[in-house]
């Protein structure tokens, strides 16, 4: 019998990173800002909405939650992301997605666009070891779109 | 995030009294070796609602009840090519067998490791029944493990740390705070910087090992303590240990250290 998995979050990414995308080893920080867009394509808000509550996607309701988010569950964790859009630029909350540890030493908040430096990473929640499949957290365009969902967050 | 707010979900102040006569002490001060990591220790009981507190108040209502009955029945049984049962040389459990799970995992001076309850029994199945290993973490190990563990519900845990049991548990501390996976988290992250809080809808605790093994309502069985953990750091996409491993018996004895003073519950009721 299997216990029913805590998907903090799930990975869709299926396979490399197009040319036009900047691969997750290829991300220039700027302190703990990223500028560039990770794939040259506006994000789309709706779109990033749906990452962020989706259990399949970003999960970020496991630790958040967002009043004009109606979603069920939402954990506390991490901070009410509530005029998160007034706190953070674009280029700020971009890299606390990329890889929040930039911004915030030592948070419990995953990385979601880095690929190396884990301890016995495994192969998503089946508890083995990781392979060849072993991707990001998040896709960069998911990224761009939770960038684009957020930034309208204001107070 | 470093303390835990204990706002909308605080753990409770209840009592913990089965069936109406073994007191179990469940919020206690914490032991010197936690150096301040936790302000007061707390049975992951106080983090359940009450309908699944009050099934372990009660054995007629604790469905693990049914798992150390069943490991009575197989204490009992003859088995191997001695044809002795677990009986024959302990007798009455209750008499036996008490404290055993409170003092566990413990270092032998006979075998020159740090050893688990089910490690011991199985020394007995092989060495002295001539029958075979149980798995570990499953079926008849689990059962019996329960029933031997309810002849110390209210003791509380006793683990030694020192001597040579000290290498072991430093090991384990080591473990314990190794940020795991792909999510990058350790025990701690969940365990120490966020109890009380809710991680989607689970309720956090302080991940204490004195109601083990533990009857789940998720998936209706008894588990037991490498189960678990492994099912933890599965959930951090991580390349887990498995159930009996060097790993997982060093991060027992670290973890029943940190629920010094608690009272033994097993078998306990989780959700
Ligand atoms: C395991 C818990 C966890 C998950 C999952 C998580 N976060 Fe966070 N997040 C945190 C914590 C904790 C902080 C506060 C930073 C710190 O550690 O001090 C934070 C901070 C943030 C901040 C800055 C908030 C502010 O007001 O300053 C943003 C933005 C954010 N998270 C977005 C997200 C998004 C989007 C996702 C999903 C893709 C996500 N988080 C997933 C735990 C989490
Ligand atoms: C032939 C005799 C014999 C049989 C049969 C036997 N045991 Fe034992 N058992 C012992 C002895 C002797 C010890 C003490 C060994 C030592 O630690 O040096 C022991 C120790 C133990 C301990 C550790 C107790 C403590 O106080 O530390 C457990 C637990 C245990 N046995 C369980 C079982 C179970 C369960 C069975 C049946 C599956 C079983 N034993 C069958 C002789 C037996
Ligand atoms: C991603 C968060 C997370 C991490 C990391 C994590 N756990 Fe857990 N753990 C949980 C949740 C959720 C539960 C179920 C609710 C509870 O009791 O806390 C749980 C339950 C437990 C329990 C059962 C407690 C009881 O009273 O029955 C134990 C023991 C435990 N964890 C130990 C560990 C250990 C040891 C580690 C590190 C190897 C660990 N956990 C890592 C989330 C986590």
């Amino acid at each position: 019998m299997r216990f029913t998995t805590l998907t903090l979050a799930a990975a869709l990414c299926a396979g490399a990173a197009t040319a036009s995308e900047v691969a997750p080893g290829d991300v220039v920080f700027n302190g703990s800002a990223v500028e560039a867009s990770l794939t040259g394509v506006a994000g789309n808000a709706d779109e990033g909405m749906k990452v962020y509550s989706s259990k399949k996607m970003g999960n970020c309701i496991a630790c958040h939650q967002i009043s004009s988010v109606d979603a069920p569950f939402p954990g506390n964790v991490g901070p009410s992301l509530d005029g998160v859009g007034d706190r953070w630029n674009v280029a700020e909350l971009r890299g606390i997605l990329v890889n929040s540890k930039m911004t915030f030493e030592g948070t419990v908040m995953p990385a979601y666009y880095r690929v190396d430096g884990f301890i016995r990473p495994g192969n998503r929640y089946t508890g083995k070891a990781a392979d060849d499949t072993f991707g990001p957290l998040l896709e960069a365009q998911q990224i761009e779109d939770l960038v684009a969902f957020l930034s309208t967050l204001k107070e | 995030m470093a303390l835990p707010t204990f706002s909308m979900a605080d753990p409770d102040d209840d009592k913990l009294v089965i069936n109406g006569e073994i007191e179990v002490a469940t919020k206690v001060a914490p032991a010197a070796h936690l150096d301040g990591a936790l302000s007061e220790v707390m049975s992951g009981w106080h983090f359940r609602n009450d309908d699944t507190q009050a099934m372990e108040m009660d054995d007629f209502d604790n469905p693990g009840m049914l798992g150390a009955e069943n490991g009575m029945a197989i204490w009992e049984a003859a088995e191997g090519s001695e044809g002795k049962s677990c009986a024959d040389c302990h007798g009455d459990p209750a008499e036996s067998m008490k404290g055993v799970r409170a003092s566990y995992p413990k270092f032998d001076e006979k075998a020159g490791t740090l050893m688990t309850v089910q490690m011991k029994m199985n020394e007995c199945r092989t060495e002295r029944m001539g029958a075979e290993a149980w798995k570990y973490d499953a079926g008849k190990a689990i059962d019996v493990e329960a029933m031997i563990a309810s002849h110390s519900r209210g003791m509380p845990v006793n683990v030694a740390i020192d001597g040579p049991a000290a290498p072991f548990w430093e090991k384990g501390k080591e473990i314990y705070y190794t940020r795991y996976g792909q999510l990058e988290l350790s025990c701690a992250s969940c365990h120490e910087e966020n109890y009380g809080n809710m991680i989607r809808a689970d309720h956090l605790s302080q991940g204490q090992i004195n109601g083990f093994p533990t009857y789940r309502l998720k998936n209706a069985k008894l588990n037991g303590v490498h189960s678990r953990f492994k099912g933890c750091i599965r959930d951090t996409r991580a390349h887990t240990f498995s159930p009996g491993s060097d790993e997982f018996i060093a991060l027992e004895l670290y973890v029943a250290s940190r629920g010094m003073g608690l009272g033994i519950e097993g078998p306990s009721v989780r959700n």
